[in-house]
């Protein structure tokens, strides 16, 4: 017990940091994963079979490919890409982006694939009379979206979304790979300078099922508010 | 693009998909046994025993495949009396270890994935077996289990994608599989997006044959 002492004597504090870093960047990873679906869900549903086309390319191949090979994709040419573009506006220094960006970004990217397809499906499963209803009442196509469409697809895809955010939660273990103390790489630090491997990977599993089991208990909170009325 | 990078690094990549190929078949093989065997055991109506199954599920798909690795292949080892048993043969080898961690892991999910097959099939099916006569052992495996099987299919395969992608996990336990070959290419030419086309190209392709398999499959044991 001991080694979970806060302070200079235990690894507490660390763990708990390490915590907090874990959720902050499953948070911004499920933002930035939103604003990805907030893209290509309009595309995956387009009258366009181009667009169509290329909401499909994102989805299938992020969906097909190991989460490790995209972080590994963004964690080695991350900083190439972003020196690319500032050298086509005549920034030549060496850019470094640091590793929580990196590791939203590419778990961002992840979870908007399976956002994106939740979306789609909630959206599709929407009585086409709705939207024809909120045509014929003249509201703006803002309005219809937001007032009308949004409140009834929430219900439908916050089940599925409470998934996805289990999967972004859990992959965020993977960002360790890029050095980003977070539970995992924090577990690794420590158990390597104590030589105490079973005890630590073992607390970081039952970190990460605190946080899977407290997700969930306001995920279903949020459920049963978007489900009032049925 | 360093298009003769890409053409370099295909057999070399190919090579590594055989071993991706091995730990997955075999974990999935294991992780099939696990997934029944619990999944049955979800079934029993003894509460300390559905309990410990549930307890088990849970773990597994509450946490990460990577923390599963990690205390299987670092956390085992540091306890002394394993080191002395036959199972240390198995423990210090990187290979086995991820084959333990990822059978497990799917075996989890599998048997969530059979519980709810099992629990779907209408009780009017095993009623019209019990009026045939047929024994209750003899209908557990003659009706309800392809039933059952039949039923989990798409969630299956699904699932058999998601260990694909999982193995891509055991390059951290020093294993050279696809992902690893790859991180190993990247990280000595610097030409990640190169690297990412050819092995992304080869996971994709094997998750459309798993994908084609699957639905062939549905399709020849529709009920229709």
């Amino acid at each position: 017990m001991e080694l979970l002492a806060f302070g200079d004597t235990g690894w507490g504090d660390e763990l708990f940091r390490a915590t907090l870093m874990t959720l902050a960047v499953s948070i911004t990873a499920m933002l930035i994963g939103f604003s990805f679906a907030a893209i290509f869900t309009p595309l995956k549903l387009s009258k366009f079979k181009s667009l169509n086309l290329i909401a499909n390319i994102y989805t299938t191949v992020i969906r097909g490919v190991p989460e490790l090979l995209v972080i590994y994709l963004f964690f080695f040419g991350g900083s190439g890409a972003i020196m690319f573009v500032a050298s086509m506006f005549g920034y030549n220094e060496y850019i470094e982006i640091n590793a929580f960006v990196t590791g939203s970004f590419a778990i961002g990217i992840i979870s908007g694939a399976y956002s994106t397809e939740v979306f789609r499906g909630s959206i599709q499963s929407i009585d086409k009379g709705q939207f024809e209803a909120a045509k014929v009442l003249g509201l703006s196509k803002f309005k219809q979206f937001y007032k009308i469409i949004l409140p009834q697809m929430l219900r439908l895809a916050i089940p599925n979304l409470s998934n996805v955010w289990q999967i972004t939660l859990k992959d965020t273990s993977l960002i360790s790979v890029t050095g980003l103390v977070e539970i995992m790489r924090q577990s690794y630090i420590a158990a390597g300078s104590t030589r105490d491997p079973l005890f630590f990977y073992s607390f970081a599993a039952i970190l990460y099922l605190l946080l899977t089991f407290l997700s969930m208990k306001l995920i279903n909170k949020l459920e049963i508010k978007y489900s009032r009325g049925y | 693009m360093d298009f003769e990078l890409m053409i370099n690094s295909f057999p070399k990549l190919l090579n590594a998909t055989v071993v991706t190929l091995k730990l997955l078949s075999v974990s999935l093989i294991v992780g099939l046994f696990i997934g029944l065997l619990f999944a049955i055991l979800r079934l029993n109506k003894n509460d300390f025993i559905n309990k410990f199954a549930y307890g088990y599920s849970y773990v597994f798909r509450g946490t990460p495949l990577l923390v599963q690795i990690f205390i299987i292949y670092f956390g085992l080892g540091q306890i002394e009396y394993l080191r002395s048993t036959f199972l240390w043969v198995i423990l210090k080898e990187p290979y086995w270890c991820a084959i333990i961690a990822f059978a497990l892991n799917t075996g989890a999910y599998t048997s969530e994935i059979l519980r709810s097959a099992f629990q779907t099939i209408k009780p009017g099916i095993i009623e019209a077996g019990q009026s045939l006569g047929i024994s209750s052992k003899i209908i557990f495996y003659k009706i309800q289990i392809p039933i059952a099987i039949r039923q989990s299919l798409p969630a299956y395969g699904n699932e058999i994608i998601l260990m694909m992608k999982g193995t891509s996990l055991a390059s951290t336990v020093t294993i050279m599989d696809l992902t690893g070959v790859a991180k190993y290419i990247i990280s000595t030419t610097f030409k990640p997006i190169e690297v990412f086309i050819v092995a992304g190209g080869i996971y994709l392709f094997m998750t459309f044959i798993i994908h084609n398999v699957i639905k062939f499959l549905e399709k020849k044991y529709s009920f229709n």
